[in-house]
């Protein structure tokens, strides 16, 4: 023991002054540490959705039954999703508004695909808080907008689900589709 | 409590005096596993298991929360929601082998706990309820690994839970309503499956509670050491840190290294491959065992084969039981005033035959219940009681110890430096 000690104190004179203990101290624990933050990866990971959620993201819709005028609600990752059969007059009403006055500035053309103006296929998510608005089921009030309206706290949206009035931040979101063919749509 | 000489904590930092004055939690752990704690400055690597049991509990815990938040208990949910974990979830297979293998690893290093404990007499005054709250431990453990393996509801999870309930089948006239009892119908089934979760996750919280009672016990007279001897001066001990948490920290190295080799190399090398077919209560696998941990056990109570007075049966289930509970009485059969086996050498002999004795019962336990294992589990069986029963009380009765030394201190350095040496607390 007091060898060693002695070792110890003969280290301590060397030029940088740094002792071999020291190095191993940090290097002991650094990689101790390092080695317990990387065990946090799983632990938390694990709480991210699993395979089998990640497989449902993915839906095919027919849209052949959905008459001009009509909307259906349709669940994508366990949450709604409107697809409306917008009619004439609604899009003439939406392309009717001078974009440089919405909160949230965006044409009907940039929120449905070339072509296709007439299919409005967006979450059925208010950018509020998450409630489903109102408006895509056959008698529901569709706002002072003529679009879809949330009952929670009030958010108007207009024929192209733009946010018009209300707490809401955002236009209800275009999630991703492409069209397979005339009337069906592939969503994620 | 600790040696009168175990350095006081002296927060110097102003925040940590504020602290000090309305919780004192840093003084507990300066004191527990701090350098307020003298230890003896003798221990060997034998002493790292009970911190490293420490980990492999806390390792369960976190692991069994996670596997909590995937898992459905229910007939038929249990099995398919295993192999969602496996399969889905994410890194959920390697949370799940770590918990099957934390198994593993929380008996192998309990079990080299309990056999140091044997060897340096650490069962003894003033250590005995040490002893007794750490075989508290133990029966919880083994409880709660026995329902944790029930759970998902493979084949051989099944069958040991029919096989283990039956254990309580054994006891007369009650028998019967208690193994219903337990399971909640005639078979184990989706009650069965509900309640040994709902225990499963409970009873390692109440495994902690006792450890914390099993530390607090220690720390009264402080740990055995190699020699048995007492501490008797600042000479024999240094602080816990920086000498035994670095110690400890080198066995938690070791540790993960062969955690990682299960757990990666080879998962499933302590598991049963009829536990990945779903329970089936109208076929029994050829060859049913429980887990290795339980094999010693398990060939006792196979061991027994003839009636006698009582059913064989009975025998079985009254020897395996009390294989255990024999070893509470421990520090009153071993009368002998020398602890450390080091100065013991006749009983340094039995120890080593007990240890093959039980790894013996252990190969017979996972073997086949046919000839010869029946033979040798019943041969082993005996001689387990007999050296407790029998060798032990003899040998504190007639065997000749070598002389003790002095000191701990002494043991370390030799009788000539023991007295000039600086206790090393001061460096």
């Amino acid at each position: 023991m007091a060898a060693l000690e002695q070792s110890e104190l003969h280290d301590a004179h060397a030029d940088d002054g740094v002792r071999r203990r020291d190095f191993l101290n940090l290097a002991a624990v650094s990689f101790a540490g390092i080695g317990g933050v990387a065990l946090l990866y799983p632990l938390i990971n694990q709480m991210n959705p699993s395979a089998d959620v990640l497989a449902l993201a993915q839906i095919d819709v027919d849209l052949s039954a959905i008459e001009p005028g009509q909307a259906i609600k349709t669940i994508w990752r366990k949450q709604p999703v409107f697809i409306r059969n917008l009619t004439p007059r609604e899009i003439a009403e939406a392309n009717a508004v001078d974009v440089s006055t919405l909160r949230d500035p965006q044409t009907l053309a940039e929120r449905t695909k070339p072509g296709k103006m007439n299919w409005l296929i967006t979450m059925g998510v208010c950018t509020h808080l998450g409630c489903v608005p109102l408006g895509a089921g056959e008698g529901e009030p569709r706002g002072p907008y003529g679009g879809y309206f949330c009952p929670c706290h009030g958010s108007a949206y207009d024929t192209a689900a733009r946010i018009r009035t209300g707490p809401a931040p955002l236009n209800l979101e275009v999630p991703d589709y492409e069209f397979t063919s005339d009337t069906a749509v592939r969503i994620g | 409590m600790s040696f009168p000489w175990a350095e006081e904590y002296k927060p110097k930092h102003p925040f940590m005096r504020w602290m000090d004055e309305k919780l004192p939690l840093p003084r507990l752990v300066w004191g527990a596993v701090g350098g307020g704690y003298p230890v003896p400055r003798n221990l060997n690597y034998m002493w790292n298991f009970g911190v490293l049991a420490g980990l492999a509990l806390t390792l369960q815990i976190v692991t069994g929360i996670i596997m909590a938040m995937h898992y459905q208990p229910g007939g038929a949910t249990a099995f398919n929601s295993v192999e969602h974990i496996m399969r889905d979830v994410n890194q959920g297979w390697f949370l799940r082998y770590a918990h099957a293998n934390g198994a593993s690893m929380f008996f192998i290093v309990t079990y080299l706990h309990i056999f140091r404990g044997l060897y340096y007499g650490s069962y003894k005054a003033p250590r005995e309820m040490v002893w007794m709250l750490g075989l508290v431990i133990f029966l919880l453990m083994m409880a709660t690994a026995f329902m944790g393996y029930v759970l998902p509801w493979g084949q051989m999870s099944f069958w040991g839970a029919k096989v283990i309930t039956g254990l309580f089948g054994a006891i007369p006239l009650v028998g019967e309503p208690i193994q219903h009892w337990l399971l909640g119908g005639y078979a184990p089934d989706e009650p069965t499956l509900t309640r040994f979760f709902s225990l499963h996750y409970l009873l390692p919280f109440v495994i902690a509670g006792v450890i914390v009672l099993h530390i607090w016990a220690l720390h009264i007279p402080g740990s055995n050491n190699p020699t048995g001897v007492d501490v008797k001066s600042p000479q024999d001990t240094v602080p816990f840190h920086p000498y035994y948490t670095a110690k400890d920290g080198f066995g938690v190295g070791i540790f993960f290294l062969v955690f990682a080799a299960l757990i990666f190399l080879a998962p499933n090398l302590f598991g049963h491959a009829d536990n990945y077919v779903e329970a089936n209560p109208l076929s029994t696998p050829a060859h049913i065992v429980p887990e290795w941990y339980f094999w010693p056990f398990y060939a006792i109570l196979r061991a027994f084969t003839v009636d006698f007075i009582l059913p064989a049966k009975l025998w079985g289930v009254l020897a395996m039981f009390g294989s255990i509970l024999l070893l509470f009485f421990l520090p009153w059969i071993d009368k002998s005033p020398v602890r450390s086996g080091r100065y013991r050498p006749t009983f340094r002999v039995f120890f080593w035959i007990l240890v093959l004795d039980v790894l013996v019962l252990g190969y017979c336990g996972g073997s086949p219940a046919e000839e010869p294992f029946v033979m040798i589990s019943q041969i082993a069986t005996a001689y387990y009681f007999l050296h407790f029963l029998v060798i032990l009380p003899l040998l504190s009765m007639f065997e000749k110890t070598l002389p003790l030394p002095n000191s701990i201190a002494e043991s370390v350095l030799g009788s000539d430096k023991a007295g000039e040496a600086a206790p090393a607390s001061a460096a």
